[in-house]
């Protein structure tokens, strides 16, 4: 168990080395009032004034018309495939999937019902699916930064110009390090060509189709945004997408690396760098605690079959092991990139709830680039909320009064997402025609498992996670459609909701801090809000996951 | 009115910024890593394809890889060392990578390892424990390595196939595996088309 913890500490050290200047350097691009000459030109070209500052409203607008632009362009790419340009030969997508995977990619999700290798040709795979991956990321950490602006601003009319916020996060900070990172990943042995499948004669005369593609540049976008959608079918248990213990460690830097980084960002704008560490403890203590317990769980190896293998060893890679497996599994269900280099569906029983509980803390811990800080900053208004109540002190976090409207839309926030997963998982199971279908058609595993796929998917979906316990079979009428509206909502409502907050935050003033003032930059703050996420969770989930996963682990 | 009047105008923002990041991103980042990798990095851009051992032939596959080391008849060839169980298509399928997805309590798994341990004690009797990635298929149906253990456990039968010392298949199999990456991450490994490759010099 050694190596498990050495590698820990390993990833540990290396995102505490990146943690202060990509931080400070995020604070610089998100406050700095000058634009450089290229940024300068696609303002021209895009007809934007970046001097102009944008009501809450103005800026939710640009968001919701850019992502609305970026479904539709996605979807006609995938839907004219076959009249493409290095299309490998391959069909146009159908229109269920095609919707599906538009509203996957646009949401940061990047839920594939699809099978990549067999369905995307390579146009699609970079024009497409590629743009969109950074095109979500910048959005994600642009409404986080406006939220932070709310917090920070006083008596504000606006939070920031998404259209610059956008530009900067993609051209100043997304792009050159996916550059880095792509030629990183090549030097570790991720392929990047266009050679179509290779035909070979295999050492003892039999034949193998060896895939090609343009794989390393979607591959450093997909970790480093947190998008998580696969260039093939087994997304990082792929060798071409990840092909040593090395690179596996490199991946798991690169989902963490922003979501962390934004805590200093978010501590250093507000003007009080002890406030973002508070946040930072809540999501580092979540982490280690969900890290530990899969890797004992599955080292356990519990259950008939990783009893008979004597190792849970079933879907997962030789070169990665348990520990390597089991941290990436971690990383990429907490960031809410959802990529898998194991099968999660052939975890053990209670070691494959944890993927998903970690989905259902909402992603915060740290979460996707710019959702996981807004995310835990909306459970930090709520912890003060619900201190404030226990205590009798009126709420206040960072000088703003928390009142009936910050906590109807940090409420709302809340509720949106387990509303989502809850009735579309039982709507699957209660309308007779769609439970037939879900039964006979989508699920693989008999029994309680069968039950966890579903509630895997639409936890998945409504989260914007794209992890999947991967033996349901999605590319179905109902789940492409109802997944695709999940996903949407589960994006585009929290991000209103948080905009919202972060108009009304801007628009106040700060009120001084007295003796009745909660603390927020204490430990003490750490404990209250880690254990609100915690409760929170608990509450919502656990008469769902008792007939899943922990009827299937403890019966 | 002001609101609903500037729709339009943010969605034509929004149409020409799409534009403009799908010629950057879409087209100039992977065709500016394509060129990198393939001036600078050829071999793994390519594949990190590796040639059979016989001079001036062509490539037998990726070492990143796994594949199949079958008979004329499609079983398993014992003059090869065997890879892990693959549920990629029919076995080692590039084209359609895949773990099985199969739960821990499915039958089905269940089955299909009792099958597979069977087969693996007929074809190694002298085995005690059969090692667990022998009996478990891997995440992408792909797995170029198996463990150890693994090897170890197949020498005898190669070497008799072969008509080898097994000490010297042995040898073979210690001087091909791979330890943990930087003395920690991941697993000791034997890479099974390498290994199989290196057999053939032992045969000269």
């Amino acid at each position: 168990m050694w190596f498990v913890i050495a590698q820990a500490a390993t990833l540990a050290l290396v995102l505490t080395i990146i943690y202060r200047p990509l931080g400070d350097y995020m604070v610089r691009i998100y406050t700095s009032s000058r634009d450089t000459k290229v940024e300068r030109g696609a303002y021209r070209l895009m007809g934007v004034n970046p001097a102009a500052g944008q009501t809450w409203q103005a800026y939710a607008r640009s968001v919701l018309a850019f992502s609305l632009i970026g479904v539709v362009l996605l979807y006609a790419l995938e839907r004219f495939q076959a009249w493409l340009p290095s299309a490998l030969g391959l069909p146009a997508v159908p229109s269920g999937l095609a919707f599906n995977t538009a509203a996957s990619f646009v949401t940061n999700t990047n839920w594939q019902a699809y099978a990549g290798e067999s369905t995307m040709g390579y146009l699609v795979q970079a024009v497409g699916l590629g743009v969109q991956n950074f095109a979500s990321a910048a959005v994600g950490i642009a409404v986080a930064v406006a939220l932070i602006r709310g917090l920070a601003a006083r008596r504000a009319a606006t939070i920031g110009n998404f259209w610059v916020d956008m530009i900067r996060g993609v051209l100043r900070l997304l792009l050159p390090i996916a550059i880095i990172s792509a030629v990183l990943l090549l030097a570790g042995g991720v392929i990047q060509n266009l050679n179509g499948f290779t035909d070979v004669t295999t050492l003892s005369g039999g034949t193998q189709s060896v895939p090609g593609g343009p794989v390393a540049s979607q591959e450093a976008i997909k970790l480093l945004g947190t998008n998580g959608g696969g260039f093939f079918n087994v997304n990082s248990a792929h060798p071409f997408e990840n092909p040593s213990p090395l690179t596996n460690l490199f991946e798991c830097v690169l989902m963490l690396a922003i979501p962390f980084a934004l805590t200093r960002t978010f501590g250093v704008m507000v003007g009080n760098k002890k406030q973002g560490y508070t946040i930072l403890a809540v999501m580092a203590g979540l982490f280690l605690i969900s890290l530990t317990a899969l890797t004992l769980l599955e080292y356990a190896g519990a259950g008939t079959a990783p009893q008979a293998v004597g190792s849970a060893m079933e879907g997962k890679e030789q070169r990665f092991g348990i520990g390597g497996s089991t941290l990436f599994g971690t990383t990429s269900t907490l960031t809410s990139t959802g990529a898998v280099n194991s099968m999660h569906d052939s975890f053990t029983a209670l070691g494959g709830m944890l993927p998903l509980l970690n989905m259902m803390l909402g992603e915060v811990a740290p979460g996707g680039v710019g959702s996981g800080l807004y995310g835990m900053l909306v459970l930090a208004i709520i912890t003060v909320f619900i201190a404030g109540l226990l205590v009798g002190r009126t709420p206040e976090y960072l000088g703003k009064k928390i009142g009936a409207r910050e906590i109807k839309l940090a409420s709302l926030y809340l509720l949106t997402v387990p509303t989502l997963i809850l009735s579309f998982t039982a709507l699957s199971f209660a309308i007779p025609t769609v439970r037939s279908e879900i039964e006979a058609v989508s699920i693989l595993n008999p029994g309680p498992h069968g039950f966890s796929e579903v509630l895997y998917a639409f936890t998945s979906a409504a989260n914007n996670n794209g992890s999947a316990f991967a033996g349901l079979t999605a590319n179905t009428p109902w789940l492409n459609t109802t997944m695709g509206i999940v996903m949407l909502l589960g994006r585009f409502l929290p991000m209103l909701f948080v905009l919202a907050l972060a108009g009304t935050l801007a628009a106040q003033d700060r009120v001084p801090s007295t003796a009745g003032t909660l603390p927020t930059h204490k430990p003490q703050f750490s404990m209250m809000l880690g254990s609100i996420t915690l409760i929170v969770t608990a509450l919502t989930f656990f008469p769902v996951l008792v007939l899943g996963p922990l009827a299937e682990g403890l019966l | 009115m002001a609101a609903i009047r500037s729709w339009p105008r943010t969605l034509g923002v929004a149409t020409r910024s799409m534009i403009l990041l799908t010629l950057l991103l879409g087209v100039l980042f992977p065709a500016l890593i394509l060129g990198i990798g393939q001036l600078a990095l050829p071999a793994p851009a390519n594949g990190s394809m590796i040639n059979a051992p016989q001079p001036g032939s062509g490539p037998v596959g990726s070492s990143l890889i796994g594949q199949t080391f079958n008979d004329a008849a499609g079983n398993p060839d014992p003059a090869f060392f065997q890879p892990r169980p693959s549920t990629a298509g029919d076995g080692y399928d590039g084209a359609a990578s895949s773990g099985s997805n199969l739960g821990p309590e499915n039958p089905k798994l269940v089955a299909a390892i009792a099958e597979r341990k069977a087969a693996y004690l007929a074809a190694h009797p002298g085995t005690t424990v059969v090692p667990p990635d022998a009996l478990a298929a891997s995440g992408s149906g792909l797995d170029p390595d198996i463990s150890v253990a693994n090897a170890l456990a197949q020498a005898p039968a190669v070497a008799a196939a072969r008509s080898l010392d097994p000490e010297k298949i042995q040898a073979l199999v210690k001087e091909q595996t791979t330890g943990r990456d930087l003395g920690f991450l991941g697993e000791p490994r034997v890479n099974v088309l390498k290994l199989n490759i290196a057999l053939s010099g032992l045969d000269n």
